[in-house]
């Protein structure tokens, strides 16, 4: 069966990111036998999988971008405090916090844009557009491989 | 440079170098990337637009990663590991 006729260039983010992506994806195959019902299997190894492929792009772009930076902050803080289980109130109260930005004009889709964007909250209006851009492509191009993967399964 | 600076928002206090150009030319960039807008052929998209389609595109490509891993989380129960992961591989890196 031949491929859909591309060749890829290995050094590539789509590259980086599918083989990631696919490591992860063959460490899950043989789970620790969880005692609840095949449903929510399914869905924790459902949730597994969708952070894996926002892990795996993440780090195929690296620490170059403001949005891969943020986004693998984030995924740590939550890797770490899951592994932890400490529940303290000050962890709730932190996660309130409000960061003001100045309005100064913006449209008001921006608001919407950065809280999309992962660190798009203490961008720049410039940033915020630049980074936009960048993470659209590479979320287009994890959607493309993930695609790729979900119909060689089904095959 | 004055008037430039004049016609852009007030900055309160934090000097920063941002031109309107900038933004628009970052703006026609994006525009350029949203498959709606691209294919609609008008050159004529506001920048309100532009920023809207975008928030709709990535929460549409949000959705669609659920979605995949979801399939890829009920495929991965039936399938047999390693001949389809080589084949994988193969097709996707070689």
């Amino acid at each position: 069966m031949t491929p859909k006729g591309v060749s890829l260039n290995p050094n590539s983010r789509k590259t980086k990111f599918a083989r990631r992506f696919i490591f992860a994806l063959s460490r899950m195959r043989n789970p620790i036998p969880v005692s609840s019902s095949i449903e929510e299997e399914v869905r924790t190894r459902s949730h597994k999988i969708k952070i894996a492929a926002y892990l795996s792009m993440a780090r195929a772009v690296g620490s170059r971008r403001a949005w891969s930076r943020a986004l693998l902050f984030k995924l740590r803080t939550r890797a770490r405090r899951h592994n932890m289980i400490i529940r303290r109130r000050s962890f709730r109260l932190k996660k309130k916090r409000i960061i003001k930005n100045d309005p100064q004009g913006e449209p008001s889709q921006t608001k919407k844009l950065r809280q999309l964007v992962p660190g798009g909250k203490t961008m720049d209006m410039c940033s915020l557009l630049e980074e936009t851009a960048h993470y659209m492509t590479c979320l287009a191009t994890q959607v493309k491989v993930m695609q790729t993967i979900a119909d060689h399964f089904a095959k | 440079m004055s008037s430039r600076r004049s016609r852009s928002r007030q900055q309160s206090g934090v000097s920063s170098n941002i031109t309107d150009e900038q933004i628009t030319d970052l703006v026609s960039k994006l525009q350029q990337l949203i498959p709606e807008i691209r294919n609609r052929r008008s050159n004529k998209v506001s920048a309100s637009k532009v920023l809207q389609e975008t928030c709709n595109y990535i929460r549409s490509l949000h959705r669609e990663v659920d979605d995949l891993s979801d399939r890829l989380s009920d495929l991965l129960a039936t399938t047999d590991t390693d001949s389809a992961q080589a084949a994988i591989i193969r097709s996707l890196l070689m």
